[in-house]
């Protein structure tokens, strides 16, 4: 492996994946946590933009955080491949080599990363869910270098029942992919601009890149709710079909969409596609609300890798409250439409100001 | 045709992940399984061999009991088997092992090479693409659908909320998803070959164009800063609210807390 000289590495670089002319959600993510490191180095962050036509995404980026937005725009470019895509990629770090680059850990970027990685020699963590600056090794040891302004780089392994923390001490960039809907966007700067620059390594096909023949879009006017970012799941507790509308409206003022146990389907009051649980869906949101659900294992097998679990239930003792990060005990029937409400005036205060 | 599947041998953590008492991983406990996107894979590979009359090699890296995932790929239709093994290979991250199988695979002809999307250990999803970099092949990651057209492949590969139909020349890589098919059983006949069936087992010496500082711990960019099993999610904080709206406010206050809204 080349070991290159790792002081001529400055920068946080992020790429910001764009699909159709939109920027993903996950660029922003990546910027705003990219903003957060580059500070603690006392650094910039640079947004790395490759497509066709798409100059124009460049302030979102900047109003986003973006101090910097490196364009690569080529019609070879249009529609993600990984051969046209790794080579702007890997051409950008051997051009500007950047200290730190992020990728979104999407379909896109979980095959653009390691390419991208092998070809410019060094090496990649995958689907992180903190990143940090910090030493390496954590802790100083007699006999070996410690190493200063290291990306520590925390990422679930063995499906999710490991942690590792894992660092690139000698190679640059240090790179890592980034798990969606895990990092803080920043608050939009309106009007912000960044510095653009161009830049084309220029693209000549070779054996690696592939034709596509056809993009089939899926067609869905039901929301999955294994993508669902907020789940506001109802059981038994609920009572009736009728009685989820008060779930509904408590979804929507959220954002969320309506799951549910598997005594609710059982009931007839929920389709199955709605089911989480053992026999149902396994669903990972960033919220999950378990209401009038007692939390049998089956179920919450489900759900427990949810980021953060919000239980209502009238038993105290409902085994649901020991996965719950918070938990009341009441009367589902009053405290949901009371939470509906709080929450709207909540954003009806943050729309004023 | 020739078709190359690397697979893995992994510890099987659907339906029956163990603990010990202390809430730590059981290893010890857990069976050790073909990685299912490679077992997807490889399927992919034995029924283009029905179709083409393919030559189907598996090839693994790993510990010596990894044989066991080779003879099961025996039983179910590969024609030949491959393990490498060599103890200065061992505690490779993405790199030194994309390094190590590249420099197997440079030993053999092929024109297709198969590889699972991700290993239910690791959850990368790295090696495929890295083993294509290394080789200078075309890769096509996430594969749905496989088939094979005169010298070509055309592939559907899975996006978040589409797939694009592609078409790439042989030889090329390709990385599996689970969903691509349901990986038949191994036959009777198969099981009794596939326990007698010689497996070629190569080290270090066999391995070509490799240099000694990409292998192993050693050759890993990626380094281990900490590693723990995780601790299994407690309670978090469970109140009795003095009214409805109480409980509410408690809710949308932790919210405002943890900048939800």
């Amino acid at each position: 492996m080349v070991t290159n000289n790792i002081e001529e590495y400055k920068g946080v670089y992020v790429f910001a994946q764009q699909v159709d002319n939109e920027i993903s959600g996950i660029a922003l993510e990546l910027l705003g946590k990219g903003k957060e490191l580059a500070a603690k180095l006392e650094t910039e962050v640079t947004a790395v933009l490759i497509g066709y036509n798409v100059k124009g995404l460049a302030d979102k980026l900047a109003e986003y955080g973006a101090d910097k937005v490196i364009l690569v725009d080529d019609p070879e470019l249009e529609t993600y491949r990984t051969e046209p895509y790794a080579h702007a990629l890997a051409s950008v770090i051997e051009k500007y080599k950047p200290e730190i680059v992020l990728v979104g850990a999407t379909a896109i970027g979980r095959d653009l990363g390691p390419t991208v990685s092998a070809r410019v020699q060094t090496g990649l963590t995958a689907d992180c869910t903190v990143l940090e600056i910090g030493d390496f090794p954590l802790v100083a040891i007699p006999g070996q270098e410690q190493k200063h302004n290291q990306l520590l780089m925390t990422r679930p392994a063995f499906g999710g029942n490991t942690i590792a923390t894992i660092a690139c001490p000698d190679n640059r960039p240090q790179m890592a992919t980034v798990r969606p809907g895990v990092m803080q966007k920043i608050a939009p700067i309106a009007g912000a601009k960044a510095v653009i620059e161009e830049y084309n390594p220029g693209f000549t096909p070779n054996n690696k890149y592939v034709t596509i023949k056809e993009v089939v879009k899926a067609v869905s006017d039901t929301v999955d709710i294994m993508d669902a970012k907020i789940l506001v799941s109802g059981g038994r507790g609920v009572g009736s079909a009728e009685n989820f509308k008060i779930l509904e409206d408590l979804a929507e003022v959220l954002g969320g969409t309506v799951s549910c146990s598997r005594a609710v389907v059982d009931n007839g009051w929920k389709p199955k596609d709605l089911q989480v649980g053992q026999t149902g869906k396994t669903v990972r949101p960033q919220i999950y609300f378990a209401i009038g659900i007692s939390g049998a294992i089956q179920h919450v097998a489900g759900m427990e890798e949810s980021d953060l679990i919000v239980a209502i239930n009238k038993d105290e003792t409902a085994p649901i409250f020991d996965v719950a990060d918070y938990g009341i005990v009441g009367d589902l029937n009053k405290i949901v439409p009371a939470l509906t409400e709080q929450l709207k005036a909540a954003k009806a205060e943050k729309a004023a100001n | 045709m020739k078709i190359v599947v690397c697979i893995k041998q992994v510890p099987d953590t659907k339906g029956g992940v163990k603990f010990n008492p202390d809430g730590t991983l059981d290893r010890g406990a857990m069976l050790a399984i073909m990685n299912p996107d490679d077992k997807a894979g490889l399927e992919a590979a034995l029924k283009l061999k029905d179709e083409f009359g393919a030559e189907v090699t598996v090839l693994t890296m790993g510990l010596p009991k990894a044989a066991d995932a080779l003879r099961e790929a025996l039983a179910m239709g590969a024609d030949n088997a491959i393990l490498v093994t060599d103890r200065v290979l061992g505690g490779a991250d993405t790199w030194a092992t994309s390094t190590t199988i590249a420099g197997a695979l440079r030993n053999i002809d092929y024109d297709l090479i198969i590889t699972g999307r991700q290993a239910i250990d690791g959850d990368t999803a790295q090696v495929g693409p890295q083993i294509a970099e290394h080789l200078g092949l075309p890769v096509i990651s996430y594969a749905q659908d496989i088939k094979v057209e005169g010298d070509k492949v055309i592939v559907q590969r899975q996006y978040d909320d589409r797939y694009h139909v592609v078409e790439a020349k042989m030889p090329c890589l390709i990385t599996a998803l689970s969903e691509l098919n349901k990986p038949r059983y191994m036959t009777p006949g198969g099981i009794f070959d596939a326990c007698k069936a010689e497996i070629t087992t190569w080290g270090r010496a066999d391995l070509k164009d490799v240099d000694d500082s990409n292998l192993g711990l050693k050759g890993s960019p990626t380094k281990i800063a900490k590693a723990s099993d995780k601790v299994r999610k407690g309670a978090g904080e469970k109140i009795v609210p003095d009214s409805p709206e109480d409980g509410a406010a408690y809710i949308v206050a932790k919210f405002k807390e943890k900048h939800i809204i």
